[in-house]
């Protein structure tokens, strides 16, 4: 499978393993760590970003790509939909059915609301899924959650909203329970204590797994209940507008049918916006980790409505996504690997830097080692080794199929057996750290819209720590359907209407702004233009 | 000049190159997906895909997004299967033999034949987790199926009407739930904050200025 030169190299890898793998590599000092950010992280490359010139973030700066998408026309602006009669009315309309719009329908069916889900694609069709190493959780003896605020704070660069950290922290080991006794399955050792690793930034090893399908056990034991409790899913229906009442409060959504193009209401007492990130918009031409819908709809809809984002100039590449062979180009290597003990070694068999610092280091230390002359050449491009035979060298035969299956089955299609031979990787768009601004429950400053999950801002600063993202949409999750539920009860929805609409069209040509391009866009376009 | 092979996607030819995936190959046909795709990589099931090589006999199976195209490929999608989902409560369910036997009694009429396995696009043992099941033996079943993507191929082939995917679902519920060992560590913690006992430490980080903490975060002591 690998080209004469990658093997040439591998001989140099597998020459340096013993050494390598016993070494502890030094960890960057805080200047360090300053210097390579702005030096080599993408979020540095000014190029890159545009200034957003209207709504509440004018002046601040975004990714190119998501400046067009804000900046956009409505779908519906030149043929507004009838409001007088809703197709659906319920007390919580979810919007996303991903891990947080899954934790929120079941807290809210919990309180007795009346819940609804609408999702793109299908229920579990979402970043959850994809989630492989892991979920933190101060549980040990020696850890803490002023321990994980630490950490979390830290890891984000002192920039996150510190009483949604606290949130974060404080309720993670009520989520692992509250996961566990919905019957999701984690690493346990024979007396129930949990199997846990370090991911990169963690003072404490903390991260629960399951295997490295942590984010599917997850996901797919949250569709379940969902199910159960026979909450409404109605899938393959996007959301392409917020309904505001007259009082300017948030009341439902104009939904569209995937398949069929039709237009739908629904009308609400609250709603939850859980509908995840961004990888998918390729910002500066990154590959990414993310599934197929995670196209910022979320931010758009919110952004229209007048909900202000933060840290939408921060996203997260990860340092290991897969380099080779192209059929997995971008798809993620999860951190777990490096928990497990593989490091990052470069063409000529060194370890270049320790393999557990914070995702944005890490990835701008890759980009560093290939800028340098470093990297190991790919037919399509380029990448460092990260050495998987490691692995069991440290912690014995069996431990990779045990432990990363799945990193075992994705290589394994392609003829490369991980436990033989190291894999390339180079950064891949994973996570956006910023979103929508949202308060300790999960509200925005509109009233009667909630968001969480990937979706929301705040809690991650300028970087996100492995497994707090898992982490995060339980949390927020639940959180969101809790207040959201609760409020539902007092809300009387007065008049619909989709005035904002007309005005947000006004503040674009204000600023001279003639788009070319609805918003949001549901799903990149992949399809090969075949007429040209 | 690129490899190219041709593909038949339901049955209609497209010369597509030999290096693309079998999801990417219909993109570069010209097809815009909405169904049949998903996270892209193997973790949502969504792509289930069956396909026979031109003059083989034997039917595979695999999901589109990981499964390289080969020349004389015959495609069909099966982007969704009518699984039986039976609806329970968790809380009320047990991990005895009666609750496969209510729940989804078809198990049991599993004639052996093998083609669930077969057909599984992860490679599972999904006769062997059907059979754990029947025997109420969920840990086995849960620890077999627990790399399934719930893509339903396995179900697509059963002539016993088995909804195999839905099955393992529920004995990994009740295995997590009821059978793995309690967790003391968390459930001490989970006290242990919910009497206030962690929140000054907490607070205290909270409170610290920008430059104390800092300091504190960049000399922290790193658990080896």
């Amino acid at each position: 499978m690998y080209t004469e030169e990658m093997l040439e190299s591998i001989k140099l890898v597998e020459a340096a393993r013993a050494e390598n793998a016993a070494m502890e590599p030094r960890r960057m000092t805080a200047e360090e760590k300053d210097t390579l950010l702005k030096t080599y992280h993408p979020d540095y490359r000014t190029d890159q970003f545009d200034t957003i010139t209207v709504g509440p973030n004018k002046g601040e700066v975004a990714p190119k790509e998501l400046v067009q998408l804000l900046q956009s026309d409505s779908i519906i602006k030149d043929n507004l939909p009838d409001l007088s009669s809703p197709d659906y009315e319920t007390d919580v309309l979810i919007i996303g059915g991903g891990g947080a719009g899954a934790s929120a329908a079941i807290e809210a069916d919990n309180a007795g609301a009346k819940v609804m889900i609408v999702t793109k694609l299908r229920i579990g069709d979402a970043n959850t899924m994809m989630a492989e190493g892991g979920i933190q959780a101060a549980d040990k003896p020696n850890d803490s959650p002023a321990q994980h605020f630490l950490d979390a704070y830290g890891g984000g660069h002192f920039a996150a909203d510190k009483e949604l950290v606290y949130k974060l922290v404080t309720e993670a080991p009520d989520c692992i329970q509250w996961l566990n006794e919905l019957g999701v399955e984690f690493d346990k050792d024979e007396n129930g204590n949990m199997v846990t690793t370090h991911g990169g930034g963690t003072s404490r090893k903390r991260m629960h797994a399951a295997k490295d399908y942590s984010g599917a056990e997850i996901m797919r034991t949250l569709r379940d209940e969902v199910l159960n409790r026979e909450i409404p899913v109605v899938d393959f229906t996007s959301a392409i507008e917020l309904i505001l009442d007259d009082k300017g409060h948030c009341a439902g959504a104009v939904l569209q049918n995937m398949e069929t193009g039709e237009i739908l209401i629904a009308k609400a007492k609250v709603v939850i916006i859980a509908t995840g990130g961004a990888g998918r918009m390729h910002y500066q031409g990154f590959p990414t980790s993310n599934h197929y819908g995670a196209t910022a709809d979320g931010l758009v809809l919110a952004y229209r409505v007048g909900a202000p984002l933060l840290y939408q100039d921060t996203l997260q590449y990860h340092p290991t996504g897969a380099a080779f062979p192209e059929q997995i180009f971008g798809a993620l290597v999860t951190e777990k690997v490096r928990s497990l003990g593989a490091k990052l070694v470069n063409v000529n068999g060194e370890v270049f830097m320790h393999p557990l610092e914070t995702r944005d280091v890490a990835a701008a230390s890759i980009i560093r080692e290939c800028k340098r002359g470093n990297m190991v050449k790919t037919p399509e491009g380029q990448g460092v080794w990260l050495d998987t035979p490691m692995i069991e060298l440290k912690n014995g035969e069996g431990t990779i199929e045990k432990r990363i299956p799945a990193m075992l089955r994705m290589f394994g299609k392609y003829g490369i057996d991980i436990r033989k031979q190291p894999i390339v990787v180079y950064p891949t768009l994973h996570y956006q750290n910023g979103g929508v601004k949202v308060g300790t429950d999960s509200q925005t400053c509109i009233e009667n819209l909630f968001v969480s999950g990937e979706a929301a801002g705040g809690v991650h600063g300028r970087n996100r720590l492995m497994g707090n993202s898992l982490l995060d949409v339980i949390v927020f999750g639940r959180n969101a359907g809790k207040h959201a539920a609760a409020k539902a009860k007092d809300v009387v929805v007065g008049k619909l209407t989709l005035d904002h609409v007309a005005k947000f069209e006004k503040e674009l040509t204000d600023a001279g702004i003639t788009p070319e391009t609805t918003s949001p866009i549901l799903l990149p376009d992949y399809a090969r233009k075949v007429n040209g | 000049m690129e490899q190219m092979v041709n593909v038949f996607v339901m049955g209609k030819k497209y010369e597509v190159p030999a290096s693309l995936t079998i999801m990417k190959a219909l993109e570069y046909a010209g097809y815009k997906l909405v169904r049949g795709c998903g996270c892209r990589n193997g973790f949502c099931g969504a792509c289930a895909t069956i396909y026979r090589i031109k003059g083989d006999r034997e039917l595979h199976t695999c999901l589109a997004c990981s499964t390289q195209v080969v020349d004389g490929m015959y495609i069909t999608q099966l982007p969704f299967f009518p699984l039986i989902k039976e609806i329970y409560d968790i809380n009320e369910v047990r991990p005895d033999e009666t609750v496969m036997m209510k729940t989804y009694p078809e198990i049991y009429a599993c004639i052996g034949c093998n083609a669930c396995t077969n057909a599984c696009t992860q490679g599972l043992n999904v006769m062997q987790y059907i059979a754990y099941a029947q025997r109420a033996e969920y840990e086995k079943c849960a620890e077999e199926s627990f790399d399934c993507v719930m893509c339903g191929v396995c179900s697509s082939r059963c002539p016993a009407g088995i909804s195999h995917p839905q099955v393992a679902m529920l004995a990994r519920r009740l295995n997590g739930k009821y059978i793995a060992p309690k967790c003391e560590h968390l459930a001490d913690r989970v006290e242990e904050i919910a009497s206030g006992k962690c929140e000054e430490a907490i607070r205290a980080n909270m409170a610290l200025d920008d430059a104390a903490i800092r300091e504190m975060y960049n000399t922290r002591e790193i658990e080896k």
